[in-house]
């Protein structure tokens, strides 16, 4: 009898709880992604045309005020940068296949690539944070980091997508460190009407600043062009005066990395190259933030549940606790 | 009126001596830590910012310490009165689990002297599964201690504490049955938010807390029969086989229950390829549901449920099992992107296995100057 | 011990015929063999080879369709030696702009001289072939520079095609090409043609190639192009001193403008500096001096000197950084810095804690099974 009871308790409670989880799954889109912000700033990355100068590398570390990466073993100034680091915020790479004849060739050729903040438009960092040190502006849409508010417990990195927030771990009073657009307090470029360092710098455009909406309709613009058209491709702010300079539109993949891939981005990226083999992470457009974020205030809705659970069980353990000294006693006498 | 009584003996003995050892090698590597960063013991980097100190001594070291859990949810909801001996021994256990699970989060974070911020309402996050985990288990340790008060007050005798704590004891208790379910939960879902980068095997989405905690329950009745065993042995106690026999029934269903929602998920989420592709990944997953299957089918068997040895057998192996389903999601086969790379450095292994010690050199202490282990009147 | 090498050479002759000092004379040839790549021995050896009155080649000299820019560059270098040594060093027997002779007289020389040095002569080509209507756009003496040409080349020591129209076209082959303009070497697929682009090339990289073939009587290494790999080995932008400003990202954004005074980077002006094979940061111009050379006074390099760019892309056009582009470095999208790889102590000390959890359950439970087995014995009994 008892044992049978003990297990039909064991088994409701086991489907109660996937019961829990299961309304979760049904009310799955009561947070879906988030929506871009409308007047969100970007940035528009074209791969093809980037000849990987790397003075947006240089730029970045300037206005960031960060020291060059030395190489193993060498004590030289010159930045070795190799991929994004806590000073590092902004890398350019190489994607290359067989013999490198062709830039923009996905075989045997090459291309580059850049790695920094996406600034998602529903960003993980910010959704797993457990102290809001990560926020999210409302107005810009940019991906800001709270030092005085970090415990360091590096979900931010985690959750990412992009590995972007990247951590001192050489330092024992280490912090968070990710682009911030440049908009961090004391540089202030956005907010003061300026652009991103890396966009200000970039000679051919391929780091373009703008907000959003007009970098989309720029890189639609580019997708609708035939390859060989020349086009006058803009540099700097798109909504603020570019300059501009010719060049053949090339053949590119019919892709706008940011516009879907888990709610969006506002660092856009179009390339020659698959983005896969570019290193981007294979992404459904529903955010796993939002998925996360579903399945826990479904289960933490006003703490609902866990008070009524807390209820039942305090009610049945005092009433247990009361049958126990029976069974012990039952249990001494026997 | 208590039969529990410390346990005569002496504390220094040569295993002892060997876990100190251990314990003061990991805390001289713990104290680099503090004194050069993290970056100079650990094998951290972009892609793995969570390393062992996370994964084990958190996120699996807080399951093997369910035992306390699994132990007052059969007892105080179930009414399993016979189990009460099981308790205490499982309570402190849990109690050192929890407590260096609490120190393994505080030194892994990288802003150790903020730790405080998480406490501060202004600052929370309700998004975050990682605050529901850190006040939760925070509480949760707090709610441990209040559960094994009552062997240190019985051993300072103070009586008056004793009975306002037996009054309370019910809301205690719910507490610490409610808090790991919470938490344990979480902990899976933590997965969630990591989404392309767990292994399609290991990322059931939605069931990742449901999963999570069925592991949790299964480790914690194991991590019981486990202690028991090793506590019969190292202190030639006397094997509570006859306890430990009908938990292994509640243990089967929490493995079949587990083993089903585990291989519906992969089907429904028409992951069978990346089952049959005997790759790295697959063989990981073979052998964690091997170590999963062969409790099962030991203890489906009841002349193997009433002999010590297997059941002993069969609860190591669901610590592994456990253990791995944890590691392989979080750990072994997480890819955060193409090229990164992460395998503990020797020294970041020799401050868990520091922490481990401790524990082991905590629990021979306590129970050596306590009142935990039972014992029955002969 | 060093010993100075020259010493033991007569250079009376030598300062007679050039009308400069020794000490003169061994410097430029050192430094001729220095640009080279070449030790001070060489240095020896040239000078030695320049004195020599016997080992002057003798030089056939053609145009076709050109502005006479490499000669004219040669004839006006600043320094007033350089001309008068280039033309002493060889035996200069045609030359179009220079002979004295002119009509029947001179072609009668030519003639002569390709027939006495059958296979001895050194055979420059300045200017582009047409080779539309079968090379009637350019005629000299009634023949056309395609028939001079090949004639010419057949008996040859070696080939030099001097200027950018020589060497590939030129300004003629632009689109559209109307007369069907190609370079020596086109014209000459047999043979190994050296080819000195520029427009107009530095008479340094002239000099510099003569010389070497006047002292070890073959060509210097050349590229697939056909270009002396001392001058042309690295890009314009490699060497260029403006180049600290293109890695940092200060760019000149129009003419006249902060950055184009302060001598910032010409990139973003249309420099082709970054796709250029060419000596001139280091050599500047015609050794005027003072930064005397396109970048060096403040325009953008317009590529003359190298196919496809020259005469082909827009002025202003951005050009494609050749510097930057693989192999270089630049790290791989997969590259990760900070490892995180096993280590053997890693390995060994993971797989003794797994190993001890192991051991220490299979003892407890065969001590276990033990101690159950004593406790049955008895009951059984």
């Amino acid at each position: 009898m008892k044992r049978r009871d003990f297990l039909k308790t064991t088994l409701t409670t086991t489907l109660g709880s996937t019961a829990a989880v299961g309304i979760s799954s049904q009310s799955v889109m009561a947070r879906g992604n988030l929506k871009p912000a409308p007047d969100a700033v970007g940035m528009l990355y074209d791969s093809t045309l980037c000849v990987g100068c790397k003075a947006c590398v240089s730029a970045c570390k300037k206005t960031n005020n960060m020291p060059p990466v030395q190489a193993k073993n060498k004590k030289d100034t010159a930045d070795f940068a190799r991929d994004l680091s806590s000073k590092t915020l902004n890398v350019i790479k190489v994607y290359r296949n067989g013999n490198l004849a062709v830039k923009d060739r996905q075989i045997n050729g090459f291309a580059f690539e850049k790695r920094s903040c996406m600034h998602c438009v529903d960003p993980g960092c910010v959704s797993v944070c457990p102290v809001t040190a990560m926020r999210h502006n409302p107005i810009t849409g940019i991906v800001t980091y709270h030092a005085d508010a970090c415990i360091g417990c590096r979900n931010c990195m985690v959750g990412c997508p992009y590995n972007v927030p990247q951590f001192e771990y050489e330092n024992p009073f280490g912090q968070i460190q990710k682009c911030q657009m440049c908009n961090q307090a004391g540089v202030e470029k956005i907010d003061k009407g300026g652009m991103t360092s890396c966009a200000e710098v970039c000679p051919t455009g391929a780091t373009l600043f703008g907000s959003r909406k007009s970098l989309m309709a720029e890189a639609k613009k580019r997708m609708a062009l035939k390859p060989g058209e020349v086009y006058n491709y803009p540099r700097g702010n798109l909504d603020k005066k570019p300059s501009h300079h010719e060049k053949e539109i090339p053949i590119y993949k019919k892709h706008i990395w940011g516009e879907k891939e888990a709610g969006g981005t506002n660092v856009l990226h179009i390339s020659s190259i698959d983005f896969d083999k570019l290193g981007m992470p294979p992404l459904k457009d529903r955010s796993s933030a939002s998925v996360a974020e579903t399945v826990q205030h479904t289960l933490y809705q006003y703490m609902a549940l866990p008070a009524v659970a807390l209820a039942g069980l305090a009610f049945t353990v005092a009433k247990n606790s009361n049958n126990d000294k029976d069974n012990d006693n039952k249990g001494d006498k026997k | 009126m208590s039969t529990h009584k410390a346990l005569p003996g002496r504390i220094l003995s040569l295993p002892f001596l060997v876990f100190l050892s251990i314990f003061l090698v990991g805390m001289y590597f713990l104290m680099q830590r503090f004194v050069f960063g993290m970056g100079e013991v650990s094998n951290l980097n972009g892609g793995f910012s969570w390393g062992i100190w996370v994964v084990y001594d958190v996120v699996i070291g807080s399951a093997l310490a369910c035992g306390g859990y699994a132990l007052a949810f059969t007892v105080y909801v179930f009414n399993k009165g016979k189990y009460h001996p099981l308790v205490r021994p499982a309570v402190l256990a849990s109690l050192l689990g929890y407590g260096l699970a609490g120190f393994g989060a505080f030194f892994d974070m990288g802003r150790w002297w903020q730790f405080y911020n998480i406490f501060l309402p202004n600052n929370w996050n309700f998004n975050s599964v990682m605050l529901e985990v850190g006040l939760c288990v925070t509480a949760y340790i707090f709610v441990l201690a209040l559960e094994f008060a009552p062997a240190f007050l019985e051993k300072i005798g103070a009586k008056g504490l004793l009975k306002v704590l037996n009054k309370l004891l019910f809301l205690i208790v719910a507490l610490g049955i409610l808090l790991p379910t919470m938490h344990q939960s979480s902990l899976g879902s933590l997965l969630i938010a990591m989404g392309h980068k767990v292994h399609p095997l290991w990322q059931s989405m939605h069931l990742q807390p449901l999963l999570a905690l069925l592991t949790a329950l299964i480790m914690g009745f194991s991590i019981v029969i486990f202690e028991g065993s090793f506590s019969a042995v190292g202190f030639k106690e006397k094997l509570q086989t006859h306890l430990f026999k009908n938990l292994s029934k509640v243990i089967i269903w929490l493995l079949l229950i587990f083993l089903v929602a585990r291989f519906a998920t992969i089907i429904f989420q028409g992951n069978i390829s990346h089952l049959l592709s005997f790759d790295t990944n697959s063989l990981l997953f073979i052998l964690e549901t091997a170590l999963f299957t062969v409790p099962l089918l030991i203890l489906l068997s009841p002349a193997n449920r009433s002999q010590g040895s297997r059941l002993l057998i069969a609860a190591v192996c669901m610590l592994l099992a456990g253990s791995l389903y944890r590691f392989n999601a979080f750990l072994f086969t997480l890819n955060p992107g193409v090229g990164y790379s992460y395998f503990p450095s020797a020294p970041e292994i020799m401050v868990t296995l520091g922490l481990i010690s401790f524990e082991i050199m905590a629990y021979i202490v306590l129970v050596r100057t306590l009142p935990v282990l039972h014992h029955e009147k002969t | 011990m060093k010993k100075d090498l020259s010493l033991d050479f007569d250079f009376t002759a030598i300062e007679k015929r050039l009308g400069c000092s020794r000490r003169t004379f061994m410097k430029f040839c050192t430094g001729v063999a220095a640009s080279l790549g070449l030790g001070a021995s060489s240095a020896v050896a040239m000078a030695q080879a320049v004195a020599d009155p016997a080992r002057r080649p003798p030089v056939i000299w053609l145009h076709g369709q050109e502005c006479t820019g490499p000669t004219e560059a040669l004839l006006r270098s600043e320094q007033p030696g350089l001309a008068h040594l280039i033309l002493e060093l060889i035996s200069l027997d045609y030359h179009q702009t220079l002979d004295t002779g002119a009509g029947h007289q001179v072609e009668e020389a030519k003639k002569k001289s390709m027939a006495d040095n059958k296979g001895k002569y050194l055979l420059v080509v300045e200017g582009a072939i047409p080779l539309k209507d079968k090379g009637i756009y350019c005629k000299i003496a009634g023949e056309t520079m395609l028939d001079i040409t090949n004639e010419a080349a057949t008996d040859a020591a070696a080939i030099v095609a001097y200027g950018s129209c020589a060497s590939w076209g030129g300004v003629q082959s632009a689109s559209p090409n109307p007369t069907g303009a190609v370079g020596a070497p086109q014209v000459l697929k047999n043979k190994t043609v050296l080819t000195i682009p520029g427009c107009p090339p530095n008479p340094a990289n002239f000099i510099g190639t003569v010389l070497f073939f006047v002292t070890y009587g073959k060509l210097p290494p050349i590229d697939e192009l056909g270009r002396p790999k001392w001058a042309y080995g690295r890009l314009i932008h490699e060497n260029c001193y403006r180049r600290p400003h293109f890695d940092a990202g200060r760019f000149a954004k129009e003419f006249g403008d902060e950055g184009h005074r302060k001598g910032y980077c010409l990139y973003e002006l249309g420099c082709k500096g970054p796709e250029t094979y060419n000596n001139c940061p280091s050599l500047e111009y015609n050794n005027v001096g003072g930064g005397v050379w396109p970048i060096g006074v403040g325009h953008p390099c317009f590529g003359c000197s190298e196919k496809g760019v020259g005469f082909e892309k827009p002025m202003f056009s951005l050009s494609d950084v050749k510097t930057h582009t693989p192999p270089n470095a630049f790290p791989n999208i997969d590259h990760r810095p900070l490892g995180g790889n096993m280590s053997a102590a890693g390995v060994a000390v993971a797989s003794a804690a797994v190993g001890a959890v192991i051991g220490a359950s299979v003892v407890a439970s065969s001590k276990i099974k033990k101690q159950e087995k004593a406790q049955k014995q008895p009951k059984s009994s």
